[in-house]
């Protein structure tokens, strides 16, 4: 067999590992779709559940979840911006410099469940917040940190130097520079990262099953020492805990859940795209 | 509307500023490489200096140490003492920041912020603690007109920067740096990246701003420098090899080396 | 016409006055710093207080006990990792085995192979898979996986290590895919010239120049998916039954492969709900998570390593 055949042969079973990621995801959406699209409704949406989860709405896990992700955004933000903003701006080149960007990188491989196990320990059992929004909005906003930093560095990075250079030789302060001129011409990317921190702390369960989520609890949480329903831990108690489940709610709860996720990526993509086609530089 | 610069020269006589540079003993150190040896010069004020030189002699090295950008370069070390009217600008105590104010640095690539015509040049006075909108827009058009650029752009002030050719974005930068009323203007290669037209405007330019300012300027081109300089200083290697009034170092300079690069034998 | 910025007086003393407002660049860049460390604080405090709640459990069931004990049996105050930690290695095993091969094979389709219109839709697909969420990825499982699995090998029950193992896969391909996209991409183009200007074919370029060189960085990416499968809860917790065996010797493996485990992640996610503050089966959960914290934060160090030599 000659050499251009072999390599046809080859690059057709490399294709093949294509079909591995999209015939996965196809399927998932195709059953999701199929099976959850019945159950939603504004009603699903809107209401309350009845008859522990058997019946009703959705309407405070999707409360709890939003709360939830609020919660995260106050804490991970101004943290996660500000550390961009000394890895860009302050840091040197050096060991302790390589020490945070590995902190960095080893808290994002933490397990999400050890995530959880410390927000309980520390959060609602040492702290005495009890389970509650703020313990799993403090869990949460440690998990999704990296991702936020990350994607900050990376917007604070495409602003050139030459601008930096330049307002400094004007006479201008570190500070004034970073306020003035790098943080508003790197804001869209800012902005990209903080949705796909809160697109991931959307989905998580792990980390808000100790911390702050119930199963059942028909009613709004009313503060931040509330503890409340979340859309993926309602998903996870329906399918495994509870006694005769309704299917339909089941595969509704997946598909809103999958629908906000996915929608939180799509509007972060679209985001970056505008701004990279507008950028004056 | 021209302010008069009477009342200005009055007030620098009256404080000592007549934008004297003078440089002893000047060596700079990136990491162990030595950029700089032993520079030492005197140049005048409200005169244009031109430092010439083959490319990796050290002659923007030495300019970004008048005002101190070096300092953002890590790994960077200085010795020497720059004075700036008497005033010692390599000293730790001084506070870079105003210093920076009161030498401005035009660079290579013309580098307008993406903000309005107006803000750009505006951007100066506002760090500075200018508030006031009318006290603004004056900076502006004074700043504007003294650049040569306010005709071209006064029809629409909030134009973004980005829109303007790349002789407009240099002198715009220039009436960015003009707006902080500096007494030293340094320029770092500012016609390279520049058609012929733009070059002569800027040259032309220069000869306006030296009445009020003392310039600083880096060439590579060498006629540019025979052209526009009062003085002119030969950089080899990180060594000055030749300092004097321009017409001397382009017509009968007194080190063979100068002689060599002038007459186009290297370089 | 006199500014602001003409009020500066002589030279000598406006460089060297102190600027007013100067203590706020400091403050400013002191808070800034504050918050640069947040990450070496926040790893530092989960270990510390990982350990502060694990380290009582060491008062009546030892250290040597716990990380070879092969029972775990917490009503009976039984607390052996090791079944635990055959659970994970098991169903990460499995994962690997999986998704490294379709994973890397996908990353060279995408980055020497695919044609534009196909690696436009390739990219999305792998973002919005490492989108999911483990919990929906774990419903699947259930639902749809289990099921199937059972029916397929005619089991007793379809949660299984090996049902955990393909799940995990799916979740750890869009890690090891995009990273190993990237140490191929970043071959530099000279070497591929080099080789097909010797007359190799294209895949023999790629396979005998592209994929070695780019070799530190997909190691790194499986490393990272390898450390992902561990760490991962929900779906394991979900699909493998959490049954706490051991195989029955080596000629079990099989039987224990097809047949539900626990891991640790489903362990410590499972119990936290039912124990009692401060008794052996809490700390013993709180040693879990310290295992599973020095496990990952080793995983990744070490990828992080491989990663760091190919950049230079």
């Amino acid at each position: 067999m000659n050499k251009a055949r072999k390599e046809k042969i080859v690059f057709a079973l490399l294709s093949l590992s294509a079909l591995a990621v999209i015939v996965p995801v196809a399927a998932v959406i195709y059953l999701l779709v199929s099976r959850g699209a019945p159950a939603i409704s504004w009603s699903f949406l809107t209401e309350m559940p009845r008859h522990a989860m058997r019946e009703g709405g959705i309407l405070p896990a999707l409360v709890g979840t939003a709360c939830l992700m609020i919660g995260t955004v106050i804490f991970a933000v101004p943290v996660g911006v500000c550390a961009a903003i000394y890895l860009t701006e302050y840091a040197g080149q050096n060991a302790f410099t390589r020490l945070v960007r590995l902190a960095i990188v080893n808290l994002a491989g933490v397990p999400s469940i050890v995530f959880g196990l410390f927000g309980f320990g520390l959060f609602v059992l040492f702290l005495h917040f009890g389970k509650c929004i703020l313990a799993g909005s403090l869990t949460l906003a440690l998990m999704v940190l990296p991702v936020v930093i990350t994607a900050a560095e990376e917007a604070l990075l495409t602003v050139p130097k030459s601008f930096r250079d330049g307002s400094l030789a004007l006479g201008a302060t570190k500070w004034q520079t970073i306020w003035r001129i790098v943080l508003p011409n790197s804001a869209a990317g800012i902005l990209t990262g903080v949705i796909l921190g809160m697109g991931r702390a959307i989905g998580e369960t792990a980390p808000i099953m100790f911390t702050a989520a119930a199963f059942y609890l028909p009613r709004l949480p009313s503060s931040a020492f509330d503890d409340c329903m979340a859309l993926p831990y309602q998903l996870y108690v329906m399918s495994t805990e509870m006694f005769n489940p309704s299917a339909k709610m089941q595969w509704g709860t997946a598909l809103v859940l999958l629908m906000l996720v996915l929608g939180m990526s799509l509007i972060a993509a679209v985001i970056r795209n505008r701004f990279r086609r507008r950028r004056a530089w | 509307m021209v302010t008069e610069t009477a009342p200005e020269e009055a007030m620098d006589a009256a404080n000592g500023n007549s934008g004297l540079i003078s440089i002893s003993g000047l060596s700079l150190y990136y990491g162990s490489f030595q950029a700089l040896r032993g520079i030492g010069i005197d140049m005048a004020g409200r005169a244009i200096t031109a430092l010439i030189g083959p490319s990796g002699c050290g002659k923007s090295t030495f300019l970004r140490c008048l005002n101190r950008m070096n300092d953002l370069i890590p790994g960077v070390r200085v010795e020497g003492r720059i004075t700036l009217d008497g005033v010692d600008i390599l000293d730790p105590a001084i506070d870079v920041v105003e210093l920076r104010k009161r030498v401005g640095m035009v660079f290579q690539q013309p580098n307008p912020f993406p903000k309005s015509i107006f803000d750009n040049v505006a951007y100066g006075p506002r760090i500075h603690g200018v508030t006031n909108r009318a006290e603004l827009e004056d900076i502006v058009e004074e700043s504007l007109v003294r650049a040569a650029l306010w005709t071209e752009v006064k029809d629409d002030l909030r134009k973004s920067a980005m829109t303007l050719s790349g002789g407009q974005q240099q002198r715009l930068c220039i009436a960015r740096v003009l707006a902080v009323k500096p007494e030293v203007v340094l320029m770092d290669e500012p016609c390279s990246a520049l058609d012929p037209i733009s070059t002569l405007r800027i040259e032309e330019l220069m000869q306006t701003l030296k009445n009020d300012y003392t310039i600083v300027i880096v060439t590579h081109n060498m006629q540019q420098a025979a052209r526009v300089s009062d003085f002119t200083g030969f950089f080899l290697t990180g060594e000055l090899i030749e300092f004097d009034q321009s017409t001397v170092i382009f017509t009968r300079p007194k080190d063979k080396r100068t002689e060599d690069y002038v007459t186009g034998r290297f370089g | 016409m006199h500014t602001a910025l003409d009020e500066t007086g002589s030279l000598a003393e406006s460089l060297t006055r102190k600027r007013r407002g100067g203590w706020k660049d400091s403050l400013v860049a002191r808070f800034i710093f504050l918050n640069g460390i947040a990450a070496i604080v926040a790893v530092a405090l989960i270990f510390v207080f990982l350990l502060k709640e694990a380290i009582p459990l060491f008062k009546t069931v030892s250290l040597w006990r716990f990380l070879s004990g092969t029972t775990w049996l917490p009503d009976q105050n039984q607390f052996g990792l090791v079944p635990l930690l055959i659970g994970s290695l098991f169903v990460t095993v499995g994962a690997v085995i999986i998704a490294v091969p379709l994973g890397i094979a996908c990353a060279v389709y995408l980055a020497e192979v695919a044609p534009r219109p196909v690696r436009e839709i390739l990219k999305p697909t792998i973002e919005v898979l490492a989108g999911i969420p483990s919990v929906v990825i774990g419903f699947i499982g259930l639902m749809i996986a289990a099921p199937f699995i059972q029916n397929l090998f005619r089991l007793p029950i379809g949660l299984t290590a090996l049902t955990g193992s393909i799940m995990l896969a799916f979740m750890s391909m869009p890690t090891i895919i995009s990273i190993s996209e990237d140490a191929i991409v970043a071959v530099p183009k000279s070497y591929r010239d080099g080789s097909l200007a010797l007359g190799a074919s294209r895949w023999e370029t790629i396979r005998g120049v592209v994929v070695p060189a780019a070799r530190s960085g997909i190691i790194a990416a499986c490393m990272l998916g390898v450390g992902r499968a561990v760490g991962e809860t929900m779906t394991v917790l979900m699909v493998t039954g959490n049954a706490s065996n051991l195989p029955n010797g080596l000629l079990g493996v099989p039987a224990y492969f097809f047949g539900p485990v626990r891991t640790m992640t489903a362990t410590v996610a499972l119990e936290m709900g039912d124990t009692v503050q401060n008794s052996p089966h809490y700390y013993a959960l709180f040693a879990v998570g310290l295992a599973l914290f020095a496990i990952t934060f080793a995983v990744n160090l070490v990828a992080d390593l491989a990663l760091r030599r190919t950049r230079h």
